[in-house]
């Protein structure tokens, strides 16, 4: 059940530089580590560091706003700032961090030991890490992305000698996306596969947890919509270093062609981000309001249907763009469409908490503040729908208060929840609640200050990228509450941070499953064993955590089994084997000896293939042979190796 | 340990679509190449009537690109041909059939290497116009690819010519086959859209 493509066995003469490496603890395993658990755990880690980065931009922004003419940053450098903060929240943050809940969860809740491809999944780490460092760095050499987090040509595909984007910013910026789209396309097709064809026996489509099914959803719309984008950053590339006119209107191009293809990207890249929120959102209410999720089926396809409507709904994004009356009227009418699954989550959500026996913890709370959040969010969206109306507000700060509430308000607090929900499984302790009630309301009074005002000065036509306003337009008070409320907000950040921190090393042993939940990753011992399930579990029913742990009697209450009574049988398979919870793991090897099982071991490549990639995109910034050649030569070395070492190293 | 590591059986691994778990990812990873591709066709289609200057009938020469795109779709017989033969266990024709899709894929980017040197004698480059841009990028794109599969074929003839590629690793002819009947089939698309429909 491991693996078809990494079990590659091959006869036992292998020469040493294909030994794999054993060590499946320690700082250095971190480097070449395969478990889905631990490459969850470093996306989740690494996107909180660029959360950070992201973050001190946005204050960087803020500050300079905070009073009319402001002088913290010059024109130029608040460029970098607004681009640098939008590419850092959505490809180094927003689409990480979801990966980091998928690859830590999903195998756990579909009954999975393992991904499909756990090199590969790797692999997809490298290349994300490997794509922010390369984009930072262009910081120190020759000028930061200035162009905005879209890059809108001729803006971006200027060639450098024209001088309308000064410095390498434009090119850094298009390979290292690129580069981070092939990461996300890997961890994509990983999630794919996994989902698709690891499925414990029983465990069918329809009885999958809800973020799992987010998840499918969200890595088919990554698949497609990476391509676009890679395309155009291509021809942008191109423009820019090789005098191709794919974006000089003189020439007789169209520069709305980038538009196009970048929005087919775009929007279903909001999908994306906003997709595995609303499916933590679904797993936790459920579990705070001991009641299974209000329409299970509705909830699905109204996700399916979000993910299909997504591609129908780019050119929302250029109404003010002249496309023609035909072209409005479709788009106003198929973005107004997909509000209606997103609507009917909404309620399905508020059925789940109604007339249940509501908990708030700390996670419970993130998720309801990210049902009045996004629906907030998701009411300025459909004005955006009605054309007349998303010209006013095209590129004014109210374009800026409504996907911080989808993002901020949706996104982040939904993730935020998830993290005080399954932080117990992840490291056996629970996050201090009180701080984290403190958290979540610090948080929502400095997420409303900063972006609430900005539906205001929005509408009364504040221009966003701009890098400063004059006073007497009474934008004066708003811009300053918004500033303050910025500075609210990292105070918030703070606090969660140092709740991680502190609970990590000090916080309440929480047990195996904490909060009588319902799902199978709960059924796992802490901490999760690197094989996750000694045995491969039996699904019976939705929900299947809940069920070997409750029944009902005649009258219809609910009853709690015994311990490992169920009389299905199926719950005597997943007790615990020794008293300490996990079976004594043989150390190193596979892993997972004393009961046979066999996980792949840990593998250098993934990290040289990545680092081979990333000699690639600066060869391509440099223009250098050398490189190029470097690079190419460590690729096909990394390849080569990869095919060929073997799929577990004997202990 | 290591005795039940050796044990190899005929049987696919149980799975959720029935489907291999590299299989089914090689069936994803091309409906994501079929988006890549598309950009570039459509971008191409949108400038055709735009560019000025050097048009595709001033360059082209169809019944050159003809014979190499015959070639082309003729290494995915051979390619066809080497996947039933590492069925059947027979690595000699295996080889052989691997060493001609080579050969055919080769031909049909010397030729394309060819003919992007006779366009640029004629005075197309990459910045003449918007044709040469877009024509470039995606016949190049295309032709990368059909290199990356010669590599991938190569080293698969190398496996098998040390004796590492058995009956039971067909698979892995098997995708590298799905990957290369892939690029010939994009070709169909862009021989027909790119060259042969009038401007």
């Amino acid at each position: 059940m491991t693996s078809v493509s990494d079990a590659v066995v091959l006869p036992s003469a292998e020469p040493s530089l294909l030994r794999r490496p054993r060590a499946t603890t320690g700082f250095w395993s971190w480097f070449t580590t395969v478990d889905h658990k631990k490459i969850g755990i470093l996306y989740g880690a690494t996107a909180l560091l660029f959360l950070c980065l992201g973050g001190i931009e946005a204050l960087l922004i803020r500050t300079q706003l905070a009073q009319p003419d402001g002088t913290v940053l010059t024109a130029a450098q608040y460029n970098i700032a607004f681009t640098m903060h939008g590419t850092t929240m959505v490809f180094l943050m927003g689409m990480p961090l979801a990966v980091a809940f998928g690859n830590y969860l999903v195998p756990l809740q579909i009954g999975a030991r393992d991904v499909a491809f756990p090199r590969i999944n790797m692999l997809g780490y490298w290349i994300f890490l490997f794509g922010g460092i390369f984009i930072y760095s262009s910081i120190f050499l020759g000028g930061a992305p200035n162009g905005g987090w879209f890059g809108y040509t001729p803006l971006t595909s200027s060639p450098i000698s024209a001088g309308v984007l000064p410095g390498r910013g434009a090119d850094f910026w298009a390979v290292g996306i690129v580069m981070l789209g092939i990461g996300s396309v890997t961890s994509a097709l990983n999630f794919i596969v996994t989902i698709l064809n690891c499925r414990a026996p029983g465990m069918t489509l329809m009885r999958m947890p809800i973020f799992t099914w987010m998840m499918l959803v969200t890595a088919f719309l990554t698949l497609f919509a990476m391509p676009p984008v890679t395309a155009a950053l291509t021809m942008v590339f191109f423009d820019r270093n090789f005098g191709t006119t794919f974006f000089d209107a003189v020439k007789g191009a169209d520069p709305l062609l980038y538009q196009h293809l970048f929005w087919l990207f775009g929007h279903p890249e909001v999908y994306i981000l906003i997709l595995p929120g609303m499916g933590i959102v679904s797993e936790v209410l459920p579990v705070f309001s001991r009641k299974p999720i209000f329409g299970y089926q509705v909830v699905v396809f109204s996700g399916i249907a979000i993910g299909f409507l997504g591609w129908g709904v780019w050119a929302h994004h250029m109404f003010a763009t002249g496309l023609g009356p035909a072209a409005l009227t479709a788009f106003g009418l198929s973005t107004m469409l997909i509000a209606i699954p997103t609507g009917v989550k909404i309620f399905n959500w508020l059925g789940t908490v109604w007339g249940g026996s509501v908990r708030f913890s700390a996670a419970m709370l993130f998720c309801l503040g990210f049902i009045a959040q996004f629906t907030i969010g998701g009411l300025s969206g459909v004005l955006h729908a009605v054309v007349p109306s998303d010209t006013q507000q095209t590129d004014t700060y109210f374009v800026i208060a409504h996907f911080h509430y989808v993002l901020f308000g949706g996104l982040l607090f939904a993730m935020v929840g998830g993290i005080f929900y399954w932080f117990p499984k992840m490291t056996g302790r629970l996050m201090d609640e009180k701080l984290g009630k403190w958290t979540f309301w610090t948080m929502v009074l400095g997420f409303n200050l900063t972006f609430f005002p900005m539906h205001i000065v929005g509408l009364e036509g504040m221009p966003r990228r701009t890098y400063r306003y004059g006073s007497g337009l009474g934008w004066d008070v708003p811009n300053m509450i918004e500033t303050v409320g910025a500075y609210v907000l990292s105070i918030a950040v703070l606090l969660f941070v140092v709740n991680l921190i502190v609970s990590f090393r000090r916080g309440q042993p929480s047990g195996d499953d904490p909060w009588d939940a319902r799902t199978l990753e709960w059924t796992t011992p802490n901490p999760v064993p690197e094989y996750n399930f000694a045995e491969v579990p039996v699904v019976a029913s939705r929900d299947e955590a809940w069920h070997r742990k409750y029944t009902e009697d005649a009258e219809g209450h609910l009853v709690r089994l015994p311990r490992g009574g169920a009389d299905s049988g199926t719950a005597v398979a997943t007790e615990p084997v020794s008293g300490k919870g996990a079976p004594p793991a043989e150390q190193g090897g596979g892993g997972g000896g004393g009961h046979g099982i066999h996980m792949p071991s840990p593998s250098y490549y993934p990290m040289i293939l990545g680092a081979g990639i990333l000699a690639f995109a600066y060869a391509a910034i440099y223009h250098s042979l050398l490189l190029c050649t470097v690079g190419a030569i460590v690729v096909l070395f990394a390849v080569y190796a990869w095919m060929l070492e073997p799929g577990t190293e004997p202990a | 340990m290591t005795t039940e590591i050796a044990v190899r059986t005929d049987e696919p691994e149980p799975s959720g679509t029935g489907l291999t778990n590299a299989k089914l990812a090689m069936w994803a990873f091309l409906a994501s190449e079929c988006l890549l591709f598309g950009a570039f066709i459509s971008t191409f289609l949108l400038y055709r009537r735009r560019s000025e200057g050097l048009t595709p009938r001033d360059v082209y020469n169809i019944p050159f690109t003809s014979a190499t795109s015959f070639i082309l779709l003729m290494s995915s017989l051979t390619m066809v041909l080497a996947l039933a033969a590492i069925q059947r266990g027979d690595h000699r024709r295996l080889r052989v059939w691997l060493i001609a899709t080579c050969l055919f894929g080769l031909t049909f980017v010397a030729g394309q290497v060819f003919e992007f040197t006779e366009f640029y004698r004629e005075g197309l480059k990459l910045s003449t116009n918007l044709f040469g841009s877009s024509f470039f990028v995606l016949t190049g794109i295309h032709g990368a690819h059909v290199t990356v599969g010669i590599i991938w074929l190569l080293s698969l003839w190398g496996l098998s010519s040390q004796g590492r590629l058995t009956k039971l690793d067909s698979e892995k002819v098997e995708i590298a086959g799905l990957y290369w009947h892939f690029v010939d089939v994009v070709w169909i698309v862009i021989f027909t859209v790119v060259y042969l429909i009038p401007q």
